[in-house]
């Protein structure tokens, strides 16, 4: 019977579309029963007539009505007959039949599908796509002629994957057969899901498919767990881009000066907040401009940083020249009033700064997979700024006074090199990269006074593996602790992994105490 | 043995030290208690609970700082992770508070209320004779010095020191504190251990076992006074500062540093781990903040301000400091950050001998003016 | 000139390498009259050869002074000696039997081998009667430092050298307080207090008055015979004095060996030395 009736909508599609529909689905539509409504809405739904797109749209939009025995729609004070879409009177008292919950998920699946037949190849597109996840077995044969029809290649792709998952339930082996060595191409969980069924006796008697399917399944957890262990690389990536950061300026100050800033993490808030402030005024004064608050805010943040930088420098780290262990105390203390002073100016809770437009999405690499854009620029941003460090360290005079002074302060000092000034300089310099840090990190974490307290153990740990004032080290040891974090917090928890990797990192400093790139010498103490 | 041990211990300290310390004792065993019991609450001679657990508590800091004095003011060795020990002690000593609620707790089960929250049916393994006060006594000590004998072996071992010795210390605490967050690490996780009722079969909270509690503290301060003392007059002490001052000299006139540092670190360790048991009983509370990074440089700070390399130093700056927070956080909550933040700073800056040094340098002065 | 060892009759009390639990070494065995045996040793940092193939035997009793301009290994070869840099290859020997290579610094001062540095190193907070106590030949462990107390005649020894470098009357003064002069002093006053068979000298008078430098130069020769000893040293006046081979360092190896005149005529040597 159905099989018949189907044949016969495939004649009636092929009409030319000024014809009327098949009255019998259309009057069922306004049938009692709920189920005969979706039978018929489906039926409807095969035909892949703009006359029904017109009806289902009228039934979803409750301007479908059962005036008599004929099914009206009823626009404004104007009616139509459904069947036919002719204007006709205005009927005495029109019933509105129910359309409960469950016809109006299949009313938008069958008006999502009939737009697979769209005109338009974005909205067949965005059908396709919408349809992935909710493919019936009844949806075959229509999906069958969207792909034929279809020339555009990436639909075409989509709708062969929609068309084998509605084949699954095919009746015939060889078609089943062959869907699922179509859907095995994927990587997607919800079509791992539609598989699973399949992989036992009870879901697919044919012994061939089932096996095809375990298969398939297999095939696709791969896949996965490929692209769930990109991702994660990915976002250790990010993570280690921003620790690159923070540690850049740690390892040119501790090279330089030999000290370690423990406010260091507070000049990161500094760039945050420089961030918010410039958020602030373009959403005061320029909220037309607003997502170009952030390039605008790069500047600020680093000259903003490296400010506060000078000035703890001028007043606070020249006195303690030579006395390590106090400076770390001292440093700690800035930290201190840096914090309180941010809970001050901007109150102890966490202030919101969002993404700008272009920032926001990502690229899907694979249906499980997507790279958030803002991370993405992260990592550039902290390669464009690795970049600018190194031809300002090795292709300046400033560059190559602060490698003097690195190398050898007291004989850089004779031959005429102001180290106070350079001692300066690179702290403002490694000050303003935090800030450049603090700008990145406002984009995928929270801005507030405690942020920096959150990071600095970690742009330590890069600087003590990475070995003193070791640019090179300081990169690999960034992007190496940054991404083997996150892949260990996927297979063993947040706190796991940050305690196991401080263990790795303490076990590391035995092997290597002076990190990997380790100056030898008869000047090393 | 030329000369027997107690006549050196006897010497570490000169005849106005000892009466001193003789005075201290007496005020904490004898007029403390007494002004606690035998005065009204609204009469000017009454001592308070509270003073008395501020005051206790207080000694409790000043006993760390001592022992942070010994590894820093004498070794040389700034450790950012004290808290750690003093943690560790505490917890130690935390475990047996714990069982001695027995029944009492809200869930009045067998095991404590936060083990009954999790859903766990017994014990885990490192509870084992908890309830037992001799074992507990003994992982007060045991637990910091194991952790601080792995830790430091390892650490001097590879010859770190410096900053970088001071960054892993931090690192170490760090990494403590985020897994006593765990609540599956079996110690209470966030909320720690609270709710005390007895300890030794005593109220916890009454008036006379605060005073023995107030006591022990400090009887076991002006112990550790007088054992760091002989300490640090001993050969032993010398060569400790030799170490500081030019290690490898000292390495090539025979000594081994390694054993030297291991040493006083593994006592300065146990020493906080006796400070924090003594803490939690009087406290009531013991939680992973307190192996907060923040709490661990606090520490330095006390023996920065009262000056390091000095004895009684440390102490004075436990004192200044924690009584002047317990004043701020009162009275100028939102400016102790401010206070303490300027006071690292000022201190490093100018008075890198602490309020000792500068006392000296006064007292100096005036000799000066005078003849 | 292999003068008669007096070194391997063990003075009296010594507390050898044996009574060192955790000291693994074995005893001196000065037999063959070498003291210290240094073959083909090879020390590169970053590919630069601070030594290279480095041969040198130093006889029992004997003051060999060592010479050669800057960057030579002078300083390189003393830290491979006392354990501070480990030889990328080559055998460094004292006596017969003791490996250096496989020992720690502290252990290499303790079977005998002292060392003065370039720069004077002396504790600068403690008083100068206190440096040499520290430095004084005992058994190093902690536990000992923990109970010492210093004996009468170990008393007397300290007062002894005190009075033979001429401090006894800065006995109680910090020694950071004392002139560069009297610093190098104190420094060979601890390495006489250690009593090692070998010591080990860079540059011992730079910064030495001629007086001080003269009487420096008889102490060293009154020490030779019961001590070995090599002396880094700049001054030729002060090298002259000491009398003794001298062997001339050059890129990390051994360029010249014989007396000082004959050194000084070496072709070689006056081309390293004056530049080609």
């Amino acid at each position: 019977m159905k099989k018949t009736l189907i044949a016969l909508l495939l004649c009636a599609a092929t009409l030319p579309a000024q014809a009327a529909l098949d009255p019998a689905p259309v009057r069922q539509l306004a049938a009692e029963d709920s189920s005969a409504k979706v039978a018929a809405i489906r039926q409807l739904t095969q035909t892949a007539d703009p006359d029904a797109v017109r009806v289902l749209k009228a039934m979803a939009e409750d301007s479908l009505f059962l005036a008599g025995d004929k099914v009206v729609i009823i626009d404004g004070e104007q009616a139509f007959d459904a069947t036919s879409g002719e204007a006709i009177k205005m009927p005495a008292n029109p019933e509105s039949p129910t359309v409960n919950n469950r016809i109006r998920g299949e009313l938008a699946s069958a008006l999502a599908a009939l737009k697979l037949f769209d005109a338009d190849v974005g909205v067949r597109l965005a059908s396709a796509q919408k349809l992935q996840s909710q493919v019936t077995p009844e949806m075959a044969p229509l999906l069958a002629r969207a792909l034929e029809k279809e020339s555009d290649a990436q639909i075409k792709a989509l709708l062969t994957l929609a068309h084998a998952q509605a084949n699954l339930a095919n009746t015939d082996p060889a078609a089943r057969l062959e869907a699922v060595k179509a859907l095995a191409e994927t990587s997607s969980p919800t079509i791992k899901s539609v598989l699973l069924p399949l992989t036992e006796k009870a879901g697919e008697p044919d012994d061939k498919v089932r096996y095809e399917a375990i298969a398939a399944v297999k095939a696709i957890d791969s896949r996965l767990a490929i692209a769930e262990n990109v991702g994660r690389a990915f976002s250790g990536l990010s993570l280690g881009s921003i620790l690159l950061l923070g540690a850049l300026g740690l390892a040119i100050t501790y090279g330089v000066m030999g000290i370690i800033n423990m406010a260091h993490g507070e000049l990161l808030m500094v760039g945050a907040y420089a961030t918010y402030g410039m958020q602030s005024l373009f959403r005061a004064f320029a909220p037309d401009y607003i997502d170009w608050y952030l390039p605008a805010a790069i500047p600020v943040a680093f000259f903003a940083a490296a400010l506060v930088g000078v000035v703890m420098e001028r007043t606070v780290i020249r006195w303690l020249y030579g006395r390590t262990l106090e400076t770390l105390l001292a440093t700690w203390g800035l930290s201190l009033v840096l914090i309180q002073s941010a809970r001050v100016l901007f109150g102890a809770q966490n202030v919101e700064v969002s993404n700008p437009s272009w920032m926001s999405g990502g690229i899907e690499v694979m249906p499980n997979l997507i790279l958030p854009w803002n991370r993405i620029i992260i990592v550039g941003f902290a390669m464009f700024v690795l970049f600018l460090v190194w031809v300002l360290m090795n292709k300046t005079r400033l560059g190559m006074f602060v490698r003097a002074v690195t190398q050898n302060r007291a004989m850089a000092g004779c031959v005429g090199v102001p180290t106070a000034r350079i001692d300066t300089m690179a702290f403002a310099l490694g000050a303003g990269i935090a800030g450049l840090g603090g700008v990145a990190l406002s984009q995928i974490s929270n801005v507030g006074p405690d942020m920096g307290q959150g990071y600095i153990v970690d742009s330590f740990m890069v600087v003590v593996v990475g070995g003193v004032g070791q640019l090179a080290g300081a990169v690999w040891a960034a992007l190496g602790l940054g991404i083997f974090s996150k892949l260990l917090e996927g297979w063993a928890g947040a706190v796991i992994a940050k305690i196991s990797i401080l263990v790795c990192i303490i076990i590391f400093i035995q092997k290597r105490p002076q990190g990997i790139f380790a100056l030898k010498g008869r000047f090393v103490e | 043995m030329r000369k027997p041990l107690t006549l050196r211990i006897l010497s570490a300290l000169d005849t106005k030290s000892w009466l001193a310390l003789g005075v201290f004792l007496a005020l904490a065993l004898l007029v403390v208690p007494v002004l606690h019991l035998n005065f009204p609450e609204d009469s000017a001679f009454h001592v308070s609970t509270y003073a008395i657990t501020l005051i206790g508590k207080i000694m409790c800091y000043a006993l760390v700082a001592v022992a942070m004095d010994l590894i820093w003011g004498y070794g040389g060795i700034l450790s950012l992770g004290h808290g750690l020990f003093f943690a560790l002690g505490g917890y130690a000593f935390g475990m047996y508070l714990m069982r001695q609620i027995g029944r009492d707790g809200s869930y009045g089960a067998d095991l404590p209320d936060f083990m009954v929250f999790l859903d766990w049916k017994e014990l885990p393994w490192f509870w084992l004779g908890s309830d037992s006060f001799g074992w507990a006594s003994f992982l007060v000590l045991a637990v910091p010095a194991v952790v601080a004998f792995v830790f430091g072996y390892f650490a001097f071992r590879s010859r770190i020191k410096g900053v970088y010795f001071s960054i892993i210390t931090q690192a170490l605490t760090y990494a403590a504190m985020l897994l006593f967050f765990r609540n599956e690490t079996g110690f209470g996780g966030n909320n720690g251990f609270t709710d005390f009722k007895r300890v030794l079969g005593y109220s916890i909270t009454s008036p006379e076992t605060r005073l023995v509690l107030f006591g022990l503290t400090a009887v076991m301060l002006a112990a550790t006074l007088v054992f760091a003392a002989w300490l640090v007059k001993s050969k032993f002490g010398r060569v400790l500062t030799a170490i500081r001052d030019a290690e490898s000299r000292v390495m090539f006139i025979g000594y081994n540093p390694l054993w030297y540092k291991l040493t006083i670190w593994v006592i300065s360790a146990v020493l906080c781990g006796i400070a924090g048991a003594l803490y939690v009983p009087q406290v009531g509370i013991i939680n992973p903040s307190e192996m907060s990074p923040g709490n661990s440089i606090e520490i330095a700070i006390w023996v920065a301000v009262g000056g390091r390399g000095t004895l009684i130093g440390p102490i004075i700056g436990a004192f200044v400091v924690n009584l002047a927070k317990s004043w701020f956080t009162v009275s100028f909550p939102e400016y102790w950050l401010f206070f303490l933040g300027l006071l690292f700073i000022v201190v490093t800056l100018m008075l890198p001998q602490g309020l000792v040094g500068l006392w000296k340098k006064l007292m100096a002065k005036k000799e000066g003016a005078a003849a | 000139m292999i003068l008669e060892t007096t070194l391997d009759d063990r003075p009296e009390g010594s507390d050898g390498a044996d009574q060192m639990g955790h000291f693994v070494t074995g005893e001196l065995d000065l037999s063959h009259g070498v003291a210290l045996y240094l073959e083909d040793i090879t020390v590169s940092f970053d590919g630069f050869k601070a030594l290279n193939n480095l041969n040198l035997a130093i006889d029992a009793g004997e003051l060999r002074c060592i010479i050669g301009p800057n960057g030579a290994g002078k300083t390189t070869m003393m830290d491979v000696i006392t354990g501070k840099t480990r030889p990328d290859s080559g055998k460094a020997y004292f006596g017969q039997t003791i490996d250096l290579t496989r020992l720690t610094e502290p252990e290499i001062a303790h079977v005998g081998i002292g060392r003065k540095f370039q720069k004077p190193t002396i504790f600068e907070q403690h008083t100068v009667f206190e440096n040499l106590e520290l430095a004084m030949k005992t058994d190093k462990r902690v536990w000992k430092s923990l109970m010492a107390w210093l004996a009468g005649d170990e008393r007397d020894k300290i007062a002894e050298t005190l009075r033979l470098i001429r401090l006894d009357k800065e006995a109680d003064r910090p020694a950071g307080l004392l002139s560069h002069g009297q610093k190098q002093w104190l420094e060979i006053g601890m390495l006489l207090m250690q009593e090692p068979k070998l010591l080990l000298l860079d540059e011992p008078v730079a910064g030495m008055t001629d007086d001080e430098t003269m009487r420096t130069a008889e102490l060293f020769v009154s020490l030779a015979g019961k001590h070995s000893l090599v002396v880094v040293e700049h001054d030729m006046a002060f090298v002259e004095k000491l009398g003794g081979l001298v062997t001339v360092l050059h890129e990390g190896s051994v360029l010249a060996e014989g007396d000082l005149a004959t050194v000084q005529n070496d072709q070689r040597v006056i081309e390293v030395y004056l530049g080609r």
